[in-house]
Order: C-alpha cells, then sequence, then structure tokens
C-alpha cells in the first residue's frame, strides 16, 4: 500500500471515530454536553482541555521553531505550560464560582457596565482571530502535505473543511470526542518520538532520551546527544543550540506574554466555567497540565533530535566529508521525504555551484566564508526548510514505518481543526450574541441571531485563510501575537476583577483599551498594517525594532499598561458601588456556588 | 448583640481565610518565578557549572524542569486550599 493510501485511511479512521463518539455520546445521554456543567470529572476534563488547548501551533509548529533555533525558543515550552499555573492560583476557581458561562459576562457584570462587557468581546475577537491565521497556517501546511498539493491549495481546502467541521459545530461540545482526539493526537506526538530515540540513544522515553548519550559514536567514547547536535551545528555555522542567543530582556518579556496570554484566552478559561465545583476547578488545571506536559516534555526531545537527523542526512559522511549528492537525493528512498514535501513548496534545494552535491550550511556566517570559498561553495544549498514541516516530516526524516507517517498526518489534522472551529465558534458567538444581539440591536429575531453567526465566521474564515497565505510568522508565532493581544487586555481585568474591589468600571475600560490599543499598533508597527506584508514601518529584530522588543514579546508591557491605566484611572474617579464589592467578596470563597447558569 | 458579633466574628474568618489564600499564591508564584524565568533564563550563567546530560541544569530548567514544577505547583495549590476551604468551613456541600 502506498503512503498516499495509508495517510487517508489514518485520517478517514480517525474522523470516523471522532463523528463516531459524537453521534452516540449524544444518544446515550444529553447531559454529556460539557456546558451541562455535571458528571465530567476533573480527569476528564483536563484531557478535554488539553485537546481543545494543544493547536497547530503547539503540534505542528513549536517543535520546529526549538530545533533550528534550540535553548532561545524554550520560551515556548516554559510560556504555554506556566500560563496554567496563573490560571489555576489567580483565575479558575474564582470564575468558576461566580457562575456563568462567558468571559465577557464577568467582566460585563464585575464592571457593573455594558461598555466593559462590549471592549472585552472586541479584545477577544481580535485576540481569536489573530489566533486563527496561525491555526490556518498549520492547516495548509498539513493539507499540502497530506493531499500532496502546493501549500496554497491546501490552505483553500483546508479552510473548507474547517467551515464544514464549523458549522457542524455540535461535535465541538462533546467532551468524550475531544478526549478521543486527545489519545489520536497524543499517540500521533509520541510514538514517532519513541521510535526516534531508541534509534539516537537507546532509550524508550523522549524526553529522557534528549539528556541521554548517542547510541553511535563509532568507538571514540560516548558523547551526549546535546554535546553531538552542539558540534554539528558549529561545524556548520550554526549558532549553538544549548547556549542563550537571544538577550534576556525579550526572552522574559515573551515568555511572560505567553504566560499571562494563556491565562487570558477565552477557549481555555470557559473550561473552568462548567466544572460541577470550585474545588473542581483548582484540580482540572492540573489534570489539564498533566496531559499537555505529555507532549511538553517531548517536544524539545523531538527537535533536537530532527535537527540531528536532517544535518547528518545532508553530511552523510559527517561535516568534514563529502555532501549528499543530487543524485542520492533522488534514488535512495530515505530522501524521498525530500521530495515529496518539495512539492508543498515548503521545502526546496538547488545546486548554486553545479559540483552534483547540496550543501547545507550556514552562508552568512563569517567563519564558513572561509571554508566555503576552499571548497568552491556558492551558499546554502537547502535553501528553504519551513520550521512548521518539521514535526510532520519528522518520522519520514527518521525512516519510519508508514502507519507512523499516516498517524502522524491524522493527529495533525485533529490538533489544526479542532482548536480552528473552535475558536471559529467562539467568535461566531462572540459576534451574534454579545455584540449583534447585546449591543447593536437586542430585538434580533433567533434565525437573524444564528445568520449573523454563520456571516461572522464566514469573514473570519475567509481573513484567516487570506492573511495565511501570507502569513505573519510561522503557524506558533503568529500564535504567540494571539497570545500577546490576550494577555494585554483579557488577563488583567479577570485579575483585577477578583484581587481588588477598587478598581471600577471607567478604570478596567480605559485599562483594556490601553492595553489593547498599544500591542495592537506596536504588532502592526512592525508586522504589517493587518499583518498585510510590507507596510510595517519597523524590522521585526531586537535591534531594529521600536522599543527594542520584538512584536511577539510586546504583551507584556501592554499587560503592565493595562494594569497601571486601570489602577490610576480608578483611584481618581468613583469608588464601586457596594454591591459589586459584595460580589468580589462572594467570588473569593468557594462556599455557596451552584450550577453554572446560563444567560 | 448576638447577631452583631456573629457578623464580625464572620468578616474576620473571611479576612483570614483571604489573607491566608494569599500568602500561598505569593509562595506558589515565587516558586513559579524562579524556576523558569530564574533557573531558565536569568540565574542559568549563575548555576552552569551543574552539569546535565551534556549541558547544564539551567537549559534543562528551560526546557523540562520548570514545567515539572509548573505541575507540583498546581497540585499542591489545589490540595492545600481543598484543606483551607474545610479548615474556615467555607468549603461547598
Amino acid at each position: 500500500m502506498d503512503q498516499f493510501t495509508l495517510n487517508l485511511l489514518f485520517v478517514g479512521a480517525s474522523f470516523a471515530l471522532y463523528i463516531g463518539i459524537a453521534v452516540w455520546a449524544r444518544a446515550g445521554s444529553t447531559s454529556e454536553f460539557y456546558a451541562a456543567g455535571r458528571g465530567v470529572h476533573p480527569v476528564t476534563n483536563g484531557m478535554a482541555t488539553a485537546a481543545d488547548w494543544m493547536s497547530a501551533a503547539s503540534f505542528i509548529s513549536m517543535a520546529g521553531l526549538i530545533a533550528f533555533t534550540g535553548y532561545d525558543n524554550s520560551s515556548f515550552l516554559m510560556g504555554w505550560t506556566g500560563g496554567y499555573v496563573l490560571l489555576a492560583l489567580l483565575l479558575a476557581p474564582y470564575l468558576r464560582k461566580f457562575g456563568k458561562f462567558t468571559v465577557s459576562e464577568f467582566i460585563g457584570d464585575r464592571f457593573y457596565s455594558p461598555t466593559a462587557r462590549l471592549v472585552a468581546v472586541i479584545c477577544l475577537i481580535v485576540a481569536s482571530t489573530t489566533y486563527v491565521i496561525g491555526q490556518m497556517t498549520g492547516v495548509g501546511v498539513a493539507f499540502g502535505r497530506f493531499l500532496e498539493i502546493s501549500n496554497t491549495s491546501g490552505l483553500l481546502i483546508g479552510a473548507c473543511v474547517v467551515f464544514a467541521y464549523a458549522v457542524f459545530g455540535g461535535m465541538k461540545g462533546v467532551t468524550y470526542t475531544q478526549v478521543a482526539q486527545y489519545v489520536v493526537l497524543i499517540m500521533a506526538y509520541t510514538i514517532p518520538a519513541v521510535f526516534i530515540s531508541l534509534q539516537l540513544t537507546g532509550m524508550p522515553i523522549p524526553a529522557l532520551g534528549l539528556f541521554s548519550e548517542t547510541t553511535t559514536t563509532g568507538g571514540e567514547g560516548s558523547v551526549y546527544l546535546l554535546q553531538k547536535l552542539d558540534q554539528i551545528v558549529t561545524d556548520l555555522g550554526f549558532a549553538s543550540y544549548t547556549e542563550a542567543h537571544k538577550d534576556n530582556l525579550n526572552m522574559v518579556l515573551f515568555t511572560l506574554s505567553l504566560m499571562i496570554g494563556t491565562a487570558g484566552l477565552p477557549h481555555v478559561i470557559m473550561r473552568f466555567f462548567t466544572v460541577p465545583k470550585v474545588s473542581d476547578a483548582r484540580w482540572s488545571a492540573g489534570w489539564a497540565l498533566v496531559f499537555i506536559a505529555l507532549l511538553y516534555l517531548t517536544a524539545p526531545a523531538v527537535g533536537a533530535m530532527a535537527r540531528l537527523n536532517i544535518t547528518e542526512l545532508m553530511w552523510p559522511n559527517g561535516t568534514n566529508g563529502e555532501a549528499v549528492s543530487v543524485q542520492t537525493i533522488e534514488s535512495d528512498e530515505r530522501y524521498d521525504w525530500m521530495e515529496t514535501w518539495q512539492k508543498t513548496g515548503l521545502l526546496d534545494w538547488e545546486d548554486k555551484n553545479g559540483d552534483g552535491k547540496i550543501q547545507y550550511y550556514n552562508d552568512k556566517s563569517d567563519a564558513m566564508a572561509e571554508k566555503a570559498a576552499a571548497n568552491g561553495w556558492e551558499g546554502n544549498e537547502l535553501t528553504n526548510f519551513n520550521r512548521d514541516i518539521l514535526v510532520l516530516a519528522n518520522p519520514e526524516i527518521a525512516n519510519l514505518p508508514g502507519w507512523v507517517i499516516g498517524l502522524v498526518a491524522a493527529g495533525g489534522l485533529a490538533a489544526a481543526l479542532s482548536t480552528a472551529a473552535g475558536l471559529l465558534l467562539a467568535i461566531s458567538s462572540a459576534v451574534s450574541h454579545d455584540l449583534v444581539k447585546g449591543a447593536i440591536n437586542p430585538s434580533i429575531s433567533e434565525k437573524g441571531e444564528l445568520l449573523s453567526a454563520r456571516i461572522a465566521m464566514a469573514v473570519a474564515i475567509g481573513v484567516a485563510t487570506w492573511l495565511g497565505l501570507n502569513p505573519p510568522g510561522f503557524a506558533a508565532q503568529t500564535v504567540a501575537l494571539a497570545f500577546g493581544l490576550a494577555a494585554a487586555s483579557i488577563f488583567p481585568a479577570l485579575m483585577m476583577g477578583i484581587f481588588s474591589k477598587r478598581v471600577n468600571n471607567v478604570g478596567a475600560v480605559a485599562g483594556m483599551l490601553s492595553g489593547l490599543v498599544f500591542t495592537l499598533i506596536y504588532i502592526f508597527l512592525h508586522k504589517g498594517w493587518f499583518f498585510v506584508a510590507g507596510t510595517n514601518s519597523f524590522p521585526d529584530t531586537v535591534d531594529g525594532s521600536l522599543f527594542g522588543i520584538q512584536s511577539t514579546a510586546i504583551g507584556a508591557v501592554g499587560a503592565i499598561i493595562n494594569f497601571a491605566v486601570a489602577y490610576a484611572v480608578s483611584m481618581s474617579t468613583k469608588d464601586t458601588p457596594q454591591e459589586i464589592k459584595d460580589l468580589v467578596e462572594s467570588v473569593r470563597v468557594p462556599a455557596g456556588a451552584g450550577a453554572a447558569v446560563d444567560h | 448583640m448576638a447577631d452583631q458579633s456573629l457578623n464580625t466574628k464572620a468578616a474576620e474568618d473571611g479576612a483570614g481565610y483571604w489573607s491566608a489564600n494569599i500568602r500561598i499564591i505569593v509562595v506558589s508564584l515565587i516558586i513559579w518565578a524562579v524556576v523558569s524565568f530564574g533557573f531558565g533564563i536569568l540565574l542559568r550563567p549563575a548555576i552552569s557549572g551543574i552539569e546535565v546530560g551534556g549541558t547544564d541544569l539551567g537549559f534543562w530548567f528551560a526546557q523540562q524542569g520548570s514545567i515539572i514544577v509548573f505541575l507540583a505547583l498546581i497540585f499542591f495549590y489545589a490540595w492545600r486550599m481543598n484543606k483551607l476551604d474545610r479548615e474556615f468551613g467555607v468549603e461547598e456541600d
């Protein structure tokens, strides 16, 4: 059976499984909808949250970004897990006690202002739309490879599937479908990693393999995997894998942005509104992180091992030997993956100096210029290696069996589709329910509300697809911008709403707006207005940027501005009324929490 | 009179519960910051002498260690708070 058929089989089977479970759960009992708020154990809820949370950014993109930069991108690992600590300690139990279903409702009630609610809705829509752009990038890569077509066609087909998936959206609400998605996703991520870890280090647990000795050291004594990797990448003029090359300020702010963004994104927070009890909200955050950590502890191993495998494939005789020949790439089956990925336009090579070999090295390194001149190299010949293909290509690079490759295709699609569809649902309900019905036209009919939801969904996916064709960055980088926006706008408002009785309606609105506007403008100045390439005023590098802070890290600064403005404005305006102080008091103690109520 | 003293006691208890909670949160967040921003980034040079599997301890904290500590922190907080709820009698029925 050829690989294409095998991929189709795995993807088809996994989708049949999700739909099957959705149908079974619906027929079995109506209370299985997670919004029903009963009967979902914290462990099950944690697993479903993990599936909801881990998107194309975590699954498809993150390990690739780590692979090609090493230590510097540890921010993704710490940021996207550390946010759960903030969520568990600062938000989840109190929002559960509050007992409504959406983030904007909490903000509207706590700050006793429809304006605050409206501003929160706008913040949520901006952050979620940016998030979907990142997901569409991942969807394009996954569909392009899986159907063996160009990235652009893959993106367009993927957009149609996501739209259909979101319209058929009832599935999304079934906790057990998400549990199945998590199982497929985590198997697809860890099984190839176990194989590769065994090949390279003899250690079956990839997280431990990363810090183990390599099996193939050719008699010259044992060498640690990371030492070997550092050696061969620096031999080729690349920055070392384990050392820091980024300034501390940017790394700290970037990590912090991702952390507070995690605790400010509506689709994650929402899950904690609906667990049965306040004490369960505390446990649920922990269980969610357990299931997320299974992937996040494996990801750095996947990145490092893939980088090692790729470099060794390009230099089969060692970095001082001959590079791989064009003929070998075309005939040897171990290099088949290069030809399949070339079809997507995300991987390419060119024999610039016509020596019949493909030299992969860092042609921007001064140290390599001499060696290149001596050997007649005319620049790096592995001309394009898109970071987002690494995880999906990984089992092929390591020459693993066909069924593993099919499994990874199914896992990647599950990750990208479920989160993209979930976000589209969140956007459409925010527009139709909170914006249109809540503010613009309260007397709208149910039919009209449904229609506006569909239109919002279509517009959002249209915009995301169009921007996904020329994305502002790799999937995880675009998603990081969405986290920055959530960090600067939503998280501070929620936290002050719980921990301060003094912050009032005017303060919260001023804080959210200043955080959002500052962050959004800073991002647009560096990434282009509305992410249209070429319209940026500053290059998005540390040295070229406005304040010496990269756009992905600016969310943390936006959050600080939000806190400061909200506090200053609140102190100089009227104190909060007594009933709001009572509301804050009641949110702070678990006793008396009823079931979550719908509005 | 009896009602009033009961109210005062409840208010004092409420304040005690909340300040105990704040103390636990502050300690947890200090640990949270030390393992990630500290050991993982800013203090990495200071602990670079400690070797772990071919690299230094700071690299391990940045890529794995901090995640494990985060997990421990959340479960500790859940356990400690559920205990605190019972001590102050504010747990759910």
